[in-house]
């Protein structure tokens, strides 16, 4: 397997970052809205976070630009091809709109969005009552499609790691691995 | 080759029963994710007491009021100003304590409890809720009532006694028995109540006291944190008659009193000692604790809730400026949860006008 195969280190290094993060504040949303004790540590977690994925979600694009990520492998059938390329849209355009659906839902509601200390983000959003009640359910809608989507993208990572043994694990594998069985001589 | 095999794109070689072992691993890993985020978003713990639940109780204990606040459901925007004395500066970092520093406020006084059209009676809880707006984007808000104590020390009580001492809907009251069987299981806040009862009730919003029940914590320059309660304590004000049969008479009164000319209070911070409870709303601090009056609040107008006023503003007493931080009293983020739940309910319904509408004041000031 040619170092072309793989993702590239930044890609690798962001996406498992990332997947610890996202998973961190699908977590920290799902917490907050039923816990009375811990809300204010959880929501005080979730906006940093929320904004440093926005971030890293955008590095990940210009990289992504850059570099083609490696061919998925020829004989995968259409509709796993197409199912690959659709939820890869899917990820990218939810790990950029959750962020920036909770930053404007917050300035509706006239929230300070609180990164750390003194440091507040200004409003992207005027004052609209009807407008944050809207983006808020938005935002827990899309959280659920995100985590259905994030296990949906498990299962097949999982897949072509356990059982398709085709190379696509192994090219996003923070580690470098042996040849995939399709390289293995009999 | 099996359909399995053909299905999974499983490599020829591969067994059946790695094959179904290596599945199952799968499933296991799916199962174990969702079965994390529900244990979280607590669908595994149908009985925890949650922020929902405790606005459902206000509704169950007020019936439906759309778009308006579930608890201090009738009030009144005002508008002024902070002025720092200079003497918080060396307790907190926060720039609102800076000497001569004048920060802008809006806030709102309503009456506690979850019924929009109730009359005014002197007995019933007053409160002032604040939004300091500093420099940079940061705030400083709270919620004040003119009670020196908190009836409850946790949201579970809180819970309770809502319960306990909702209106017999025959007597108007509530149900005697039930509010003995509440204080029977919480004496902490029997001993409340005693002291609340006790207090000096004023004549309106002008000349009470607001106290911030909470205790939260003052973080200084140099790193260095002590506990604090603050208190509003109102400058002397000449009394003003209301309008017999007013229902809005407190609300109206202080609207005539601000139209007339603006109002201060001293903003008075108590420093806790150690040993002082800040997780316990309930207990007053020693009375001889020392107390620095930080500065002048200085309110100047009233007028009716409507759309982009402090109606639409949530007064999360945890929306605070660097400087100033929580304590570990579990009503903190309790208020805070329900707080959002609430704002996230009657955000997104439909608005009907407060029964403050100032009609009372010749139209002048409101």
């Amino acid at each position: 397997m040619t170092e072309t195969a793989r993702f590239n280190r930044p890609a690798r290094l962001l996406h498992w970052t990332m997947a610890a993060l996202i998973l961190a504040m699908l977590l920290t949303g799902a917490a907050m809205v039923t816990s009375l004790a811990d809300y204010s540590t959880l929501v005080a977690l979730h906006r940093p976070l929320g904004i440093l994925i926005l971030l890293l979600a955008g590095l990940r694009l210009a990289n992504r630009w850059r570099h083609a990520p490696p061919p998925l492998p020829a004989d995968l059938p259409v509709w796993q091809r197409r199912a690959a390329h659709g939820s890869h849209i899917l990820l990218y355009g939810l790990m950029l709109a959750m962020p920036l659906i909770g930053w404007a839902m917050l300035s509706a509601a006239r929230y300070p969005v609180i990164l750390a200390g003194p440091v507040v983000l200004p409003p992207i959003l005027p004052p609209d009552p009807m407008l944050y009640a809207a983006l808020r359910r938005l935002h827990t809608a899309l959280a659920y499609g995100l985590f259905a989507l994030i296990l949906a993208h498990l299962a097949a990572a999982l897949l072509h790691a356990l059982i398709r043994r085709d190379g696509v694990f192994a090219s996003m594998a923070p580690w470098r691995s042996g040849p995939p069985d399709a390289a293995t001589p009999p | 080759m099996t359909l399995l095999h053909d299905f999974t794109g499983a490599r020829p070689g591969m067994t059946g029963r790695a094959l179904l072992l290596r599945l199952s691993a799968i499933g296991a890993v799916l199962a174990g994710t969702a079965g994390t985020f529900a244990y979280a978003g607590g669908w595994l713990s149908p009985g925890l007491l949650t922020p929902a639940r405790i606005i459902d109780r206000f509704e169950q204990v007020n019936g439906p009021h759309p778009g308006f606040r579930r608890n201090h459901a009738k009030g009144m925007c005002v508008a002024g100003r902070f002025t720092g004395s200079g003497a918080g500066a060396r307790l907190s970092k926060a720039g609102v304590f800076a000497a001569g520093r004048v920060t802008p406020v809006e806030g709102r006084v309503a009456l506690a409890g979850g019924q929009p059209y109730a009359a005014d009676a002197a007995a019933t809880v007053r409160s002032l809720a604040l939004r300091f707006r500093l420099p940079d984007g940061e705030e400083w808000r709270t919620g004040m009532n003119n009670i020196p104590v908190f009836p409850v020390r946790t949201p579970e009580a809180f819970y309770a006694q809502l319960l306990a001492a909702r209106p017999d809907p025959a007597t108007g009251k509530p149900d005697p028995e039930r509010l003995k069987a509440f204080f029977a299981d919480h004496p902490e806040s029997a001993k409340a109540a005693a002291l609340i009862k006790a207090r000096t009730v004023t004549a309106g919003f002008a000349d009470s006291t607001y106290w911030s029940l909470n205790a939260f914590r003052f973080v200084a320059a140099d790193g260095g944190t002590r506990p604090v309660r603050w208190a509003l304590v109102p400058d002397p004000v000449p009394a003003v008659d209301a309008a017999p049969g007013d229902r809005n008479a407190l609300f109206d009164a202080f609207a005539a009193q601000l139209a007339q000319n603006p109002r201060h209070w001293h903003l008075i911070v108590t420093l806790g000692q150690a040993g002082d409870p800040t997780a316990d709303a309930t207990l007053p601090w020693p009375a001889d604790r020392a107390t620095v009056d930080v500065g002048t609040l200085t309110l100047t107008a009233a007028t009716p809730e409507a759309a982009s006023t402090c109606r639409d503003i949530n007064f999360d007493p945890l929306v605070l400026p660097d400087g100033i931080a929580p304590s570990d009293d579990p009503l903190l983020s309790a208020r805070s949860a329900a707080y959002a739940q609430s704002v996230t309910r009657r955000a997104g319904e439909t608005k009907t006008p407060s029964a403050v509408t100032g009609a009372a004041i010749h139209g002048a000031a409101l």
